[in-house]
């Protein structure tokens, strides 16, 4: 009897994390699980770039020099999967972990264990599907969209590893999902309505139920596609009846959603950022919610956007067009709120605001080619050009992963307990800017001049921009190691890091010292008024 | 030295992009006008919406870099506590919508232009294989109808960097599509195996090839003149290599030239006739090989294993020469090797599976007469 005391006492002990590797293979603290996303996503990072510049350097001048057509086409699939699934959607997740029960006043995720779970699936997914390159056939060379019958009847064998990872990240993130709504629905620190959370904290729950809305209807696609190479089906195989075109709504029925997954927890990211930094209260907090609310429910009607070519009725293409511009309402609200945040504030200019200005400013240069994008009789100009490119990636690397990058500048005090290098994080966010908008901004040009994307070759018209394009993803891609050195400088010392450490800053996870300890908020705070600034 | 003209191009390219600018040639880093009533809509509209979102841009950041360098604690500035307004909310809602409207009505009228049903002069099957087009010109009277396939014509040693590149790299066909002018011509696109996509910018057409569907698009071309696009949808390894060109003539010179596609199509028939000795089938299949084999199965014939196998020693070439010409003709399901019945005459048939059971020592020493061929497809 005595002992079991002993036990339920020492297990209320307030002990701090076990040593060696068994702390990160069992662990089951939101920290360390947080830690360990990021690190995950932060090396897929560097995979997925590394395909990327074995593209730029191929496409550098016209002709076949370093990649043959068959490796190019694996290296943009798997560029394209790994940093969608590898890359931005992990470190989303990690942040999710080390900041949504900090900033609710919870003690931890609600399912811890569940939690080391679904993080532990995505290494054997990566590997699965990075083990394709040395597979017979090579690896998925049908895209990241792997339209059927491409990836069907046309694809190489390692396709059924593809699709069984697939599999894996879907669980991983259906998990990963669940166990961000199930901490934000009920273990919100006593007195915290749903509307003085933190916007971080709510763009996270909207993410976390698009993808457990669509992660299922990836599932569902990649199965189908499994049945008709194993098993004899023929859902997407027009002889045998099947439609190659059904591939591609249920795939963009996941798809659309998907790229707001990727999107949301940045606009959560942005508006932690500049109030802070602008030393003003976030404006029109309120509206901020609806229209994330919006975003994600119009994501839900757009799929057929990306499908303007396929041969819909004009009935269809209208209908998709008009709800497509319509996303332009919403997000537009964000944006001026963020402006309005920024007038007659008390603004500085450390690292992460240099990247959250960056981000308002670039996603818009975004939004504006989505918007021309929606108008379907220039999408049929521009569709599947380099036009195309340039649009996703201006919302994608300084929409998300420049956003990912504040978060990381913004939290890695309270994280590590010491502040960053600030000249060289200014040195990074400058050569980040510069090098994405030389790599970037020319491919818009390219592609209305015609050239169409995904090939290994160009016509010569082409060849001045691709060779500045390619100058810039180098730049871009090289400065990465800087922001690997700056993180790994700021873990090993540097100035000690206050409570609060940016004198701007609002929210819970500013009132518990630097770094935060391993264990948090075992009794909940009480001061509401500090939870959303 | 090649590389040095890179090199040169690369420092040169403010200088070209000024006098691009100065010659009021936009073809290099923007849409073109095109060549037909609809491409010169969607350039129009394009150019309306680009404007309409500098003017926001300006608007924005404008309020944004005003705000930087003013609002800064440096110049002493001390914050706002404002943090609401539902009189703004309201507002840019309101007005992005009624701009939205602004765009949404022309883009209908263009779109419904182009969705515009109107009787087709002349109707063209376009059909995509791996990785070439096929062309069809319908016609009620099936002893009429041209039928030839387009491939890419740029040589290997061009892209292999061999040889100089020449001033059509990689969109220049053997055979282009032909149409006249002023005539609405109705594309039937669809494909024989993966999804491609018809696009040529100066029509503003762009379609995808699905294999299962016929969809339609259409053109009338003001001017006589040769219009080069590419295939649009990843369909592969050459997805780069399928470019897509149209001759658009006068429609004399197109009469003309139907006339001898015509004769060409009679003469065909004469030579599927007649007997060839081995030598002359080897060298016609050398020919043939060259044109449709080599994106697979290499010029040397090794192939790239496991997706395009090697004719070496090994498999087909060296079996019995019933599946030899079966494979050929029907081609081989979930593969890309394709019915190539569909897409080559008989005596090219003939002449293909002779080379290849003769050619890199395969020295099988037997051949196949194009009526053989012939009797086969129709008894199939």
């Amino acid at each position: 009897m005595n002992a079991v005391v002993e036990e339920h006492h020492d297990d209320h002990h307030d002990h701090g994390p076990a040593k060696g590797i068994t702390r990160w293979l069992y662990t089951t603290n939101h920290k360390d699980i947080g830690t360990l996303y990021l690190w995950f996503s932060f090396a897929m990072f560097f995979v997925g770039g590394i395909c990327a510049l074995g593209i730029r350097a191929e496409l550098f001048q016209p002709g076949l020099q370093i990649v043959q057509p068959e490796l190019f086409n694996q290296l943009t699939t798997m560029h394209g999967l790994i940093m969608v699934f590898g890359a931005v959607m992990p470190a989303f997740v990690g942040l999710a972990n080390w900041l949504v029960p900090m900033m609710i006043g919870a003690p931890d995720m609600a399912l811890p264990r569940m939690n080391n779970y679904s993080f532990w699936i995505l290494p054997f997914a990566f590997g699965m599907l990075l083990s394709t390159f040395f597979m017979e056939g090579g690896a998925p060379n049908y895209g990241w969209t792997f339209y059927a019958p491409l990836s069907t009847e046309y694809a190489p064998p390692s396709v059924t590893f593809f699709i069984f990872a697939v599999h894996l990240m879907g669980i991983s993130s259906i998990m990963g999902s669940i166990n961000v709504i199930v901490t934000i629905l009920n273990m919100r620190a006593p007195g915290m309505t749903l509307m003085q959370m933190p916007l971080f904290v709510w763009t996270w729950l909207i993410t976390a139920y698009l993808l457990i809305a669509v992660m299922p209807v990836l599932a569902g696609v990649v199965t189908m596609m499994l049945m008709d190479i194993h098993f004899g089906t023929a859902f997407f195989n027009a002889a045998g009846g099947g439609d190659p075109v059904l591939f591609q709504h249920v795939f963009w029925f996941f798809g659309h959603p998907e790229v707001y997954i990727m999107i949301l927890p940045a606009f959560g990211v942005v508006s932690a950022i500049i109030p802070t930094f602008a030393r003003k209260k976030l404006f029109g907090y309120d509206s901020m919610v609806y229209a994330t609310a919006s975003i994600a429910f119009l994501s839900f009607i757009v799929w057929a956007h990306h499908m303007f070519t396929v041969g819909i009725p004009l009935a269809g293409e209208l209908y998709f067009m008009y709800a497509t511009m319509v996303i332009a309402v919403p997000t537009g609200v964000k944006v001026f709120n963020w402006v309005a945040t920024m007038w007659q504030g008390s603004m500085t200019f450390e690292t992460p605001m240099l990247f959250a200005i960056a981000f308002v400013i670039l996603f818009t240069i975004g939004g504006f080619s989505g918007l021309m994008l929606s108008i379907v009789p220039a999408d049929f100009q521009y569709h599947d050009t380099y036009f195309v490119v340039a649009h996703f990636h201006y919302v994608l690397v300084p929409g998300s992963i420049f956003s990912i990058m504040a978060a990381v500048y913004y939290w890695l005090p309270k994280w590590t307990g010491n502040m960053y290098d600030e000249t060289l994080g200014k040195t990074h966010f400058w050569l980040s800017f510069v090098g994405i908008n030389v790599t970037f901004f020319p491919q818009h040009f390219i592609g209305l001049a015609g050239m169409p994307r995904r090939i290994p070759d160009y016509a010569l018209q082409f060849a001045d921009w691709n060779m500045v394009s390619s100058c810039g993803a180098f730049l871009f891609g090289f400065s990465q190691l800087l922001f690997l050195f700056i993180i790994i400088k700021c873990i090993r010392g540097g100035q000690r890091a206050t409570e609060r450490v940016w004198d701007g800053a609002r929210g819970l996870e500013w009132t518990i010292p630097s770094p935060a300890p391993y264990h948090t908020f075992s009794t909940p705070p009480k001061d509401m008024a500090e939870a959303h600034g | 030295m090649n590389n040095l003209k890179q090199l040169r191009r690369f420092f040169l390219w403010p200088t070209l992009l000024f006098c691009h600018t100065a010659s009021a040639d936009f073809s290099f880093w923007n849409l073109r006008k095109g060549v037909t009533e609809i491409s010169r809509e969607v350039y129009d509209l394009h150019m309306l919406i680009f404007y309409i979102c500098c003017v926001i841009g300006v608007i924005v950041f404008g309020a944004m870099i005003v705000s930087m360098i003013l609002h800064r604690k440096s110049l002493g500035a001390e914050p706002a506590t404002f943090h609401e307004s539902t009189k703004l909310e309201v507002a840019w809602t309101i007005i992005p919508i009624v701009i939205l409207i602004g765009m949404a009505v022309p883009a209908t009228s263009t779109l419904r232009d182009m969705y515009e049903p109107g009787e087709p002069d002349l109707d063209v099957e376009v059909r995509g294989y791996q990785w070439k087009w096929q062309y069809t010109y319908l016609n009620d009277d099936p002893s009429k109808e041209i039928q030839f396939m387009s491939a890419l014509r740029t040589p290997q040693d061009e892209i292999q960097n061999r040889a100089g590149k020449g001033e059509h790299y990689l969109l220049d066909v053997d055979n282009p599509l032909v149409v006249p002018v002023n005539k609405r011509i109705r594309f039937l696109i669809t494909s024989n195996d993966v999804i491609h996509s018809f696009w040529v910018p100066d029509f503003a057409v762009k379609k995808d090839a699905i294999p299962g569907f016929v969809h339609e698009s259409w053109a009338i071309v003001e001017e006589p003149g040769i219009y080069r696009g590419q295939c649009a949808e990843l369909c592969g390894k050459d997805h780069g290599f399928m470019p897509i060109v149209v001759h658009a003539m006068e429609q004399e010179d197109y009469d003309k030239w139907v006339i001898e596609k015509q004769d060409e199509a009679a003469k065909v028939f004469e030579i599927v006739g007649k007997s060839w000795s081995t030598d002359e089938l080897i060298a016609k299949g050398e020919e043939v090989y060259a044109r449709n084999c080599v994106a697979c199965h290499q010029t040397n014939g090794q192939g790239i294993p496991p997706a395009f196998p090697s004719l070496v020693g090994q498999g087909i070439p060296v079996g019995p020469i019933a599946d030899h010409i079966d494979i050929l003709l029907y081609g081989r399901a979930g593969t890309a090797m394709q019915a190539f019945g569909q897409q080559l005459n008989a005596a090219e048939i003939a002449a293909v599976v002779t080379y290849t059971r003769n050619a890199w020592g395969n020295n099988m020493q037997d051949s196949v007469q194009p009526k053989e061929i012939n009797v086969m497809m129709a008894s199939q």
